[in-house]
């Protein structure tokens, strides 16, 4: 028989934990929950746009009543409990039903602040918390003119812009002079008021309440100085209190909230909180991001399920004002301690300012254009260094470059059928509806259901923008350090540094050793690992062929229709008659349809059969040629220019120096694909500003910079430093490529990696650092010893024989008969 | 009622079970399209259809873990025990019963 586990709470915290409940155990407890609103479930943060008539109540229910039939959850609707019987285990609801429990979660959110004036409890005196309260507002403006909002924070500024939009004339009244000062700064806060003011409503600014006035319903608001305005309904938004009064009563310890642990129990450690209501670390909450992390760790609890902890979150904030981007994260006030980097276009409507320490981001504020507050959000939280981006960072990561998408970024003002994933062709319309339609909540959930995002990722803060915008608020947060995927709970750095530490040699050991959650892994951590082990043992680790994506599997790569494409390596872009006789030999001979001058100075054929990819590449074997690893995480090209051999500006020989570095790369297995290039002058013809390694000749000797690409978002490269010798630019080559190999994580290319850990990091590294250097370049040459088999001619003579012949070959016919 | 018992299928033998790498796949040929071969972790053999139910992607060529396949074209995951896709994805590609005897692999179709 499944224990007992009982709700009391029936909102977003409290179902959020249930939902995941049953994503990792379905059957673990037998469920009742009970609620005091007379609903099943909605999304509380939603009330504001129904509240403008944006939304109909519908359509923001996430959990119907079937969905707890479905589910076989015991809904007890409209019942408040009472009491907790912690001696004899069970629940008392006002009504007198009870329910017993093994396990208890307490998800009581919190109670709307009420100030203690006279006459606060008139009739037409509400708060903003629930449907009911919508409800009378929504009343009350259809036949009533004069509202008073209570509270110029977030809530106040929603309630008042909402019954606006119900055609009442709003007054908003704020104790301090700024508006929503725990959110924004004064400039900030300043520009919102003027667009509010431009937009109709009133503002009574460093104004303390003294009486609500009113016979059987409120007439009037009087204040400290005399003044008195007219109100047909007054709004107290002035700030919510943890719901702890049930919790406090029963014994169970609290401070201003209930006080929990990191596991999120109390002190009774079958009672479990989750939500508004919990004081964890000292904090409490009012915004739903934490409430999901919490909901997570929680239900991984009750399934004895996982080492998950929270360690508490970082909110930001966004208001749900349409045509009002606003955007603020952390502490944004700072002090003699902090930097402010500010940007103010006051015409336009911009701007944004980031509180800085010891070059980590501490704390955003952003009116306007808010495109980049998740940017700055992550950076926040995952206390990147950025001090090489200070200069441009307050331009925005457009600026650090991408494909162009500039301006487009505007989610609010885009068309339904503008497109926003361009890899699978996904419009901002298709992401709309099935968030509605769907009910989904996050990032991931989103990419799993309509792809958008989930291929080359360059759209993803667009997608965080539409969802954003769609649900409301801040759902997207991740965790601050990512676990690998949803086998385990490790990150990747710490995965990496257990396979040195613990000398975990193949994938599977890996697996066992740091206890994986599910049997083989998937498709995204078994590639990861095959790679960490690789780089970390090259002589004696398994490189576990199976754990390779299709490409690396059988050293071509995969077409849309299962064919393969083939391109051998020309050392620097450079070719013989010899080498081209035979491509195009086998052009002819296998019937290839298209030869093509790939983007890498060099030739692909396409249209291959698998099971003539052997033969073919015995043909290229004979030639002197080699796998190009045109489909490997792995060394790609060198790209190189004429030089000075030819070339009346050439400085330096780029071809050769070219041909010398692909000559010692070649084969090397890398975190993500490492392209390099070589140019003869500054002219950089071999466009080697966009590479991951790029050497550029100048008449001194060699100028190396790192940490380019081209793709998804082009970032040109860092400058690294000068050296003199072509000796040289071999040895920091090495070396960067064997820092890279070792700390970045699998499918993060240099350009994110370099970003990540900053320049100055890899300069301390590689050029600062000359016995550093020399070390790691003598670990690359070491591990390339074992990596320079031409893995085309192995399999020309005979490895992996199998992946390229089918197992039988059978006759069915239309009407199955014996073969 | 079915005329046809379990015993009375076509089994037609395709090869043994080590054959097919574990964790991984073999192509099975057919004048009617490739059926693909997977082994599990615990040896368990499957066939599919060769194509994804989504752009019919190879799903021979896919990266097996515990009963699924990771489609190499754009990462769908698929039961192998039924050819269903893992949700949300939706969609299903034809599976075939296999029997084992000894070590050899037969499959009706
Ligand atoms: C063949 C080629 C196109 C061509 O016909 O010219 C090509 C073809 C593919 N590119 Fe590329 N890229 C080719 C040059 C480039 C270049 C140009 C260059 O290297 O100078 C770029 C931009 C420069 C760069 O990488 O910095 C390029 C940026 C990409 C990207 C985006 C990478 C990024 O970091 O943003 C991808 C996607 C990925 O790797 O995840 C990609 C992925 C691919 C894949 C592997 C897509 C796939 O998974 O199937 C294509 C494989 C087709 C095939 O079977 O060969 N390809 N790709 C070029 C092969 C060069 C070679 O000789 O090896
Ligand atoms: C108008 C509005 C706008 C908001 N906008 C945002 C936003 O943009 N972004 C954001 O992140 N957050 C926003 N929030 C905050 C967010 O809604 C809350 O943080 C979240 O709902 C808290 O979840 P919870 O489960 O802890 O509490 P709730 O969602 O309040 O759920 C608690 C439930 O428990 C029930 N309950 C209480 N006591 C008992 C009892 N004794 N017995 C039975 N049932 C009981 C209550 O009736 C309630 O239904 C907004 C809130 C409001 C009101
Ligand atoms: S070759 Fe490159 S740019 Fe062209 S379609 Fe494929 S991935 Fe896209
Ligand atoms: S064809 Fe299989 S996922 Fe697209």
């Amino acid at each position: 028989m499944s224990e007992k586990l009982v709700v009391i709470g029936n909102g977003m915290a409290g179902i959020r934990t249930v939902e995941e409940l049953l994503k990792i155990d379905p059957l673990a407890f037998d469920i009742t929950v009970f609620g005091a609103e007379p609903y099943g479930n909605y999304n509380r943060i939603m009330l504001s746009p129904v509240l403008t008539g944006e939304k109909a109540f519908d359509e923001i229910v996430t959990h119907d009543e079937q969905w707890y039939v479905d589910n076989a959850i015991t809904l007890h609707k409209g019942k408040e409990i009472i009491e907790i019987d912690r001696v004899n285990r069970k629940v008392i609801a006002s009504d007198g039903t009870q329910a017993d429990y093994d396990r208890l979660l307490i998800a009581t959110g919190s109670n709307p602040f009420v100030i203690p004036v006279p006459g606060n409890d008139l009739e037409g005196v509400v708060t903003f918390r629930d449907m009911h309260d919508v409800n009378i507002m929504l009343d009350t403006s259809k036949q009533h003119k004069h509202a008073v909002v209570i509270g110029g924070g977030l809530l106040g500024l929603e309630a008042a812009n909402g019954l606006m939009q119900q055609g009442m004339s709003v007054t908003v009244v704020h104790l301090m002079d700024t508006l929503m000062e725990r959110q924004l700064d004064e400039a900030a806060s300043n520009m919102l008021r003027a667009s509010l003011e431009e937009r109709g409503l009133n503002f009574l600014m460093a104004a303390q309440t003294e009486t609500i006035i009113g016979k059987d319903r409120v007439e009037k608001v009087r204040f400290k100085d005399g003044t008195e305005i007219y109100a047909d309904l007054v709004v107290m938004a002035v700030g919510i209190r943890p719901n702890i009064e049930l919790a406090k009563k029963a014994g169970i310890h609290c401070e201003r909230g209930i006080v929990v642990s990191d596991t999120l129990q109390t002190f009774d450690p079958r009672v479990y909180a989750v939500g508004e209501c919990v004081q964890h670390r000292g904090m409490t909450y009012g915004l739903v991001a934490p409430l999901f992390e919490m909901a997570k760790v929680c239900a991984n609890h009750l399934a004895k399920h996982g080492i998950g902890r929270y360690e508490g979150s970082v909110t930001s904030t966004k208001l749900k004002v349409t045509g009002i981007d606003l955007f603020s994260a952390g502490d944004f006030t700072g002090d003699e301690t902090t930097d402010e980097l500010v940007f103010q276009d006051k015409a336009s409507g911009v701007y944004r300012k980031l509180v800085v320490k010891d070059n980590k981001i501490q704390g955003a504020v952003m009116y306007g254009d808010t495109i980049d507050g998740t940017w700055y959000f992550d950076l926040l939280r995952d206390e990147t260094d950025i001090s090489d981006m200070r200069k441009n960072i307050l331009f925005g990561q457009a600026h650090l470059g991408d494909s162009g998408h500039g301006e487009e970024n505007r989610v609010a003002a885009m068309s339904d059928t503008a497109e926003i994933c361009g890899c699978n062709g996904v419009c901002k319309g298709d992401i709309v509806n099935a968030i509605n339609a769907k009910k989904l909540l996050t990032l991931e959930e989103v990419r799993a259901h309509t792809k958008a995002s989930s291929s080359c990722g360059s759209c993803t803060g667009l997608v965080e923008a539409i969802l954003a915008n769609t649900v409301g608020g801040d759902y997207s947060t991740a965790p601050h350090l990512k676990p690998m995927c949803a086998c385990t709970d490790m990150t990747h750095d710490d995965v990496r540094a257990a396979i040195v530490n613990k000398e975990l040699k193949t994938v599977r050991d890996v697996m066992t050793g740091l206890e994986w959650k599910t049997s083989d892994g998937c498709a995204k951590c078994r590639t990861s690992l095959n790679y960490y082990v690789v780089c970390a043992w090259p002589k004696e680790g398994l490189d576990d062929y199976q754990s390779r994506f299709i490409n690396e599997r059988v050293h071509a790569n995969i077409q849309k229709d299962g064919s393969y494409s083939v391109i051998p390596r020309m050392w620097g872009g450079g070719t013989s008659p010899k080498e081209l006789r035979a491509i195009a030999d086998v052009a002819e001979e296998y019937g290839v349809e298209t030869v093509h001058v790939t983007g890498g100075q060099r030739i692909g054929l396409y249209g291959l059969k698998k099971e003539d990819l052997p033969t073919i590449w015995k043909k290229f074997s004979d030639a002197g040629m080699v796998s190009g690893h045109a489909y490997g995480k792995a060394l790609r090209t060198v790209k190189t220019c004429v030089g000075k051999e030819w070339c009346r500006f050439g400085t330096q020989d780029s071809t050769h120096l070219g041909v010398e570095l692909e000559k010692m790369t070649w084969g090397s297995w890398t975190p993500h694909k490492f392209k390099m290039a070589a140019s003869g002058c500054p002219r950089n013809c071999a466009e080697a500003t966009i590479k991951d390694f790029g050497v550029v000749c100048v008449d001194s000797g060699y100028e190396l910079h790192v940490g380019g690409n081209g793709g998804v978002k082009v970032r040109a490269t860092d400058f690294l430093c000068n050296v003199k010798t072509e000796d040289e630019v071999l040895e920091y080559a090495a070396a960067f490529m064997q820092l890279y190999r070792q700390e970045a994580h699998y499918l993060e290319r240099t350009a994110p990696w370099l970003e990540r850990v900053g320049l100055s990091y890899v300069k301390e590294n590689i050029v600062e650092n000359d016995e550093y250097r020399k070390e790691l370049a003598a670990l690359f040459r070491e591990s390339q010893k074992y990596m320079q088999a031409d893995p085309w001619a192995e399999r020309a003579n005979g490895t992996d024989k199998h992946e390229f012949e089918p197992i039988a070959t059978i006759t069915v016919g239309k009407t199955a008969t014996t073969a | 009622m079915s005329a046809v018992k379990k015993e009375d299928k076509n089994w037609i033998e395709v090869g043994q079970i080590d054959d097919v790498p574990k964790l991984g796949a073999r192509v099975i040929k057919t004048d009617d399209g490739n059926i693909g071969l997977f082994r599990t972790a615990d040896d368990e053999i499957f066939a599919l259809r060769d194509e994804c139910p989504h752009k019919k992607g190879p799903l021979s060529q896919g990266i097996v873990h515990g009963k699924k396949v990771t489609c190499p074209l754009h990462n769908w995951n698929i039961n192998l025990d039924s050819g269903e896709a893992v949700a949300p994805d939706e969609g299903c590609t034809a599976s075939f019963p296999i029997k084992i005897e000894g070590s050899t692999i037969y499959i009706a179709i």
